[in-house]
């Protein structure tokens, strides 16, 4: 019945050990056979779990050891042939898997599309439909203000100023058409919209690179904890994990030697970077200094800087502090249930418009305050990668990635010298994509640009 | 005293541009049919612009051809001018143009009309519907004459309850002084239709003797003039050019000195007017840093000294109307022959329809043209075609004909009608078609003719040769991708003539015609031309070809569509028993009542959750039905 693939991370996001992309569709085996390194999958029995590496085509590199098991129709949930690739849980495994998949052709499942087609198949049992149908009603709402929620409204903001440029080009080569008598614009040459669309494609291109497609849902916020030697460090690292269900990830096959902690910080995931100096008690200070280090701090999304309470700023903190100028910070000052030594006052004045947040991680106090400042920092857009990083729905930047594909169509043609009302089919599907994402698809919106834009008579 | 004046298999009110082609359309599929009209000297009258055709209208014009009606014919047995606009872009969006002459196009028109066997052609004004439980069984005239019927197709224009506005000067009736109609208006509101307010204007016209034309530019027609219709062979060289000139300072000044003196700037409430066609008043006060606004001189025909003034629509009062004439370049001592006005009117809100144009409410009753809120001569025809095809299907107990949105524009025009509905008067734009790849000028007999055919609106010779030059088309295709083309020096020259880059590989006939700047006739230079080979099928070929990569997407895309268009939404579904779907979208639901889960989607404030919910509610029913 349904002719296209889709596929879906079916599990809780950051939830569990192990993490399973479910595709479903008449290219499911096809598609998993192109990206999996083991055995002959087109050649395996039905429903037959399978070990082998799921292979990124970009790197070459192995994205991750998996289990896979291939279910053919009809005996499935969907009665369509099903594939179950379990990755190893967290969000850097799994969604580079459900990545991979996107780009050999499957779509992204709508809200509980998975079930929608089981019925349709015949699968669910005729009593079922109303449920079905209150699941889907439910599912997309909850998408949609999932959706509307991860949108800031600066990516609404830069997707609006995007559509408008392309309506208005778009909008310039209808007049062209339409009212080829009407004199008072100079006709649209391929020169113009050679420019046009580069200057979109060029931001689309720095909305996806930026966000490092979707960084901070896929990696998470990159996050150092730095601070001299028995500030509370470990501390904050154990309650952020404790407080926040974390997840452990032991990426296999790839050359980094570090472990990386999850948490989920109210919505934020973070990305605990490099903590492997936060165990140890060496000086952090001097450790800066190792080229290495500066480097993973420099790179660092956001800095949790813990300074204690109960002793008074030393040079070391004053040099962390000329460290962390220019990053986003937040700065931590722990043991409030000890007796003050620190200089708040001084602090603060350091701090500028950083957050100051008291803690005091033993007596689990102004945690709460911690949390909300991190999901803050992260919200309101202050974070330097922030601009970006909202970009996080997988949806979004498979629209975004659409409408790239689409304006890169439209300047193939233009350099083929194609006519323009043939390269604005093109455009015209970008502006099409790129309003999917903000939930603009009324298509009355050109024709409002033309007689708006334009003052049409004949 | 009522009395029986006969039935009928199919009755239409009307015989403008809708009314001519439903008439005819019904009467060649074989309906004993009816034409009523208000008056038989303004058969298919052009009250406003004397043009035809445009972009996306002209094609429309050849998809009334291709499926058998008359516009196209008559305007190539009439027009004083013809141009091929567009000619610098792609083949999507070329499309063909003719300036009318008026008189004689009614001539021609009524001509036809009298010459079919199954058309009955009577002057009368319609009064009353005969409706019985829900079925329109005919009409009452104001003679009290009874006319019986199985169908009835009300094109009226805009008549209905016209009012001419102009200045503060204001009175009932038709376009150009015509009676109006005023009983049928509120028959269609007794029998529960919705009527909607719409204006519409025309500029003033001057005579011809009265313009100094050494102050405009000439717009002449092109040298090789085309026709519209698939069947013209002789075309009529003798043309008649237009004549451009502009507005100034002065023109602005003495309109908006005198705006508060306007019909429709008089504060008064007024019916909704069209963007795409503005009086000038509109564009002095929207578009008020523009210096100029373009004149067109449109001569009305041949015989007649009348000049249509394109460009200076207005409801000023005739003495403004006079000042502003004068302040344009070339018409400084131009005499008005008749003033400009603007024109209000009833229409029906064509969301009460259904996409084969019959009432959902009435039973038999069609409705088509301008009084379903459109605007245009094109635009009414296409609905009058369709309305006749399907009263006579209705007539006769056939399917009825729908053409969906990748077939013509046609299709786009009335699926836009009854599933959108329009808020102010509907033109065809060519970007309101999503598909504008594949209906294009030059295939309208490709996408057409078949069906046209099948319904015995195409006679048999002509129908023969379409198959024949699809033969040839596919025969051509097919030779020029057996024929490889190496790299020599001829070759290597001609290539560059073309302005191509060298060839360096061997490659067949067919992948380098999909060069853009690769031309047919470069091809036959290089491989020897197929001296039989009519025109038309090298054009079809060359662009089938070029545009073959984008043609295959179009028709992806049209294939997704299709799959929901055939998904049917039984009759009977009861939208408030479904739960889940939205209560703003139930309503638009109800009120539409799209025949195909396609249709509902284009509904606006139907989203995609609603149309899940409705597909598993249809195929619950489905399966429940298996089950049963």
């Amino acid at each position: 019945m349904e002719t296209d693939t889709i596929t879906a991370i079916s599990t809780p996001v950051g939830e569990g050990a192990i993490a399973i992309v479910r595709l479903s569709g008449p290219d499911a085996i096809r598609i998993a056979n192109e990206l999996f390194q083991g055995k002959d999958l087109e050649a395996v029995e039905s429903h037959t779990i399978h070990y082998g590496k799921v292979m990124d085509p970009e790197t070459n590199e192995i994205a991750d050891e998996v289990m896979l098991s291939v279910m053919r129709a009809p005996k499935t949930f969907t009665r369509e042939d099903i594939v179950e690739i379990n990755c190893h849980g967290g969000m850097v495994a799994v969604n580079r898997v459900l990545d991979i998949i996107l780009g050999k052709g499957a779509r992204i499942a709508e809200p509980g599309e998975f079930t929608k087609r089981a019925f349709l198949n015949g699968r669910i049992d005729l009593s079922q439909a109303e449920a079905v149908m209150d699941l889907i009603r439910a599912k997309t709402d909850k998408a949609m203000s999932v959706a509307l929620k991860q949108m800031d409204g600066r990516l609404s903001g830069l997707i609006q100023k995007y559509r408008q440029s392309l309506l208005e080009t778009v909008a310039h080569v209808e007049v062209n058409i339409d009212y080829p008598e009407y004199d008072d614009v100079e006709e649209m040459s391929h020169e113009m919209m050679r420019e046009k669309t580069k200057a979109v494609h060029a931001e689309i291109e720095e909305l996806l690179s930026v966000a490092k497609q979707g960084k901070i849902l896929r990696e998470g916020l990159a996050t150092a904890i730095i601070g001299r030697p028995n500030v509370g460090k470990s501390s904050l690292l154990n309650t952020l994990v404790q407080e926040n269900k974390a997840i452990v990830t032991d990426i296999p096959g790839t050359t980094r030697d570090i472990i990386e902690e999850y948490v989920n910080v109210r919505g934020v995931p973070l990305r605990l970077v490099d903590t492997a100096g936060i165990r140890e008690t060496e000086d952090i200070v001097e450790k800066i200094g190792v080229e290495r280090s500066r480097q993973a701090l420099m790179e660092s999304d956001l800095v949790l800087f813990v300074l204690n309470y109960n002793d008074a700023l030393t040079k070391e903190d004053l040099a962390l502090f000329e460290v962390v100028r220019g990053l986003e910070f937040i700065v931590i000052i722990n043991k409030t249930d000890l007796e003050q030594q620190l200089d708040l006052e001084q602090v603060k004045q350091l701090a500028g418009d950083h957050p100051v947040i008291s803690t005091s991680l033993i007596q689990e106090e102004g945690i709460d305050e911690l949390e909300a400042a991190i999901a803050g920092t992260f919200f309101s857009g202050d974070l330097d990668v922030g601009d970006m990083t909202y970009v996080s729905n997988v949806r979004h930047i498979q629209l975004l990635k659409q409408a790239k594909q689409a304006l890169e169509d439209a300047m193939e043609a233009l350099e083929l010298g194609m006519p323009l009302d043939i390269v604005q089919i093109d455009v015209t599907r970008t502006w099409e994509f790129l309003g999917e994402i903000i939930g603009d698809t009324a298509s009355d919106g050109l024709i409002n640009q033309l007689f708006s834009q334009f003052c049409l008579g004949k | 005293m009522v009395y029986n004046a006969g039935k009928y298999d199919v009755i239409v009110i009307g015989a403008g541009h809708a009314g001519c082609e439903a008439g005819i359309a019904a009467a060649r599929m074989g309906a004993k049919t009816l034409m009523l009209t208000l008056n038989l000297d303004m058969i298919a009258f052009m009250p406003c612009n004397p043009s035809l055709g445009g972009p996306a209208k002209g094609i429309v014009v050849r998809e009334i051809d291709a499926l058998g009606g008359v516009m196209a014919k008559v305007i190539d047995k009439t027009y004083i001018q013809m141009r091929m606009l567009n000619t610098g872009k792609g083949p999507a969006v070329q499309a063909l143009r003719a300036q009318a002459d008026k008189p004689l196009y009614i001539r021609e028109m009524k001509n036809i009309l009298e010459n079919e066997e199954n058309i009955t052609l009577r002057q009368g004004m319609v009064d009353e519907l005969i409706i019985e439980d829900g079925v329109c069984k005919g009409v009452l005239t104001e003679t009290k004459s009874a006319y019986y019927a199985d169908t009835v197709i009300v094109t009226t224009g805009t008549f209905m309850r016209g009012k001419v506005l102009m200045g503060d000067l204001e009175y009932e009736s038709g376009p150009n002084n015509q009676r109006v109609s005023i009983k049928l208006s509120e028959d269609l509101e007794k029998h529960g239709f919705e009527l909607t307010r719409f204006k519409t204007g025309t500029p003033p016209r001057v005579n011809s003797h009265t313009i100094d034309y050494s102050k405009t530019e000439i717009q002449p027609g092109d040298e090789k003039p085309q026709g519209f219709s698939y069947e013209t062979t002789e075309f009529i060289l003798d043309q008649i050019p237009c004549w451009l000139t502009y507005t100034n300072e002065t023109t602005h000044q003495v309109i908006n000195d005198n705006l508060t003196l306007s019909a429709m700037y008089s504060g008064m409430k007024r019916g909704t007017g069209p963007r795409y066609c503005p009086s000038i008043e509109d564009k002095i006060v929207r578009f008020h840093d523009k210096p100029r606004h373009q004149v067109f001189l449109e001569p009305e025909g041949r015989e007649t000294e009348e000049v249509y003034v394109q460009g200076l629509s207005t409801s000023l009062p005739e003495s403004i109307q006079y000042d502003i004439v004068r302040s344009v370049p070339g018409l400084e001592n131009a005499e008005i022959m008749r003033p400009g006005y603007a024109i209000e009117y009833d229409a029906v809100i064509p969301t009460q329809l259904w996409p084969t144009l019959e009432s959902k409410a009435v039973s038999g009753l069609f409705t088509a043209g301008q009084i379903n809120g459109t605007s245009g001569y094109e635009e009414a025809a296409a609905q009058g075609i369709m309305a006749g095809i399907n009263a006579a299907c209705k007539v006769f107990g056939k399917e009825p004909v729908i053409l969906d949105r990748s077939q013509a524009y046609i299709g786009v025009l009335i699926d836009d009608l009854v599933t959108k509905g329009t808020k102010e008067p509907y033109r065809l734009l060519t970007s309101r078609a999503e598909y504008r790849l594949l209906l294009r000028h030059d295939n309208a007999d490709i996408r057409l003719t078949e069906l046209g055919h099948s319904l015995g609106l195409i006679r048999e010779e002509r129908y023969a040769k379409f198959v024949e030059k699809n033969r040839l088309i596919e025969q051509e295709k097919q030779r020029l991708k057996k024929i490889t083309i190496k790299p020599n020096a001829t070759i290597q020259e001609q290539m560059a003539e073309a302005k191509s880059t060298a060839l360096k590989d061997a490659i067949k006939a067919y992948d380098l015609l999909k060069r853009p700047e690769i031309t047919y006739a470069t091809i036959e230079k290089m491989i020897g031309a197929e001296e039989t080979l009519p025109t038309e099928v090298k054009e079809q070929v060359e662009i089938q070809v070029k545009y073959e990569g984008y043609i295959k997407k179009a028709n992806e895309q049209v294939d997704r569509m299709l799959k929901m268009e055939d998904k049917k939404i039984p009759d009977n579904i009861d939208y408030d028993a479904i739960s889940g779907i939205a209560t703003e979208a139930k309503e638009k639901l109800k009120q539409v009542r799209p025949l195909s889960v396609g249709q509902a989607s284009r509904i606006a404030g139907v989203n995609p959750a609603d149309i899940s919910i409705l597909l598993i509610y249809i195929e619950h029913g489905k399966i429940a039905k298996v089950a049963n």
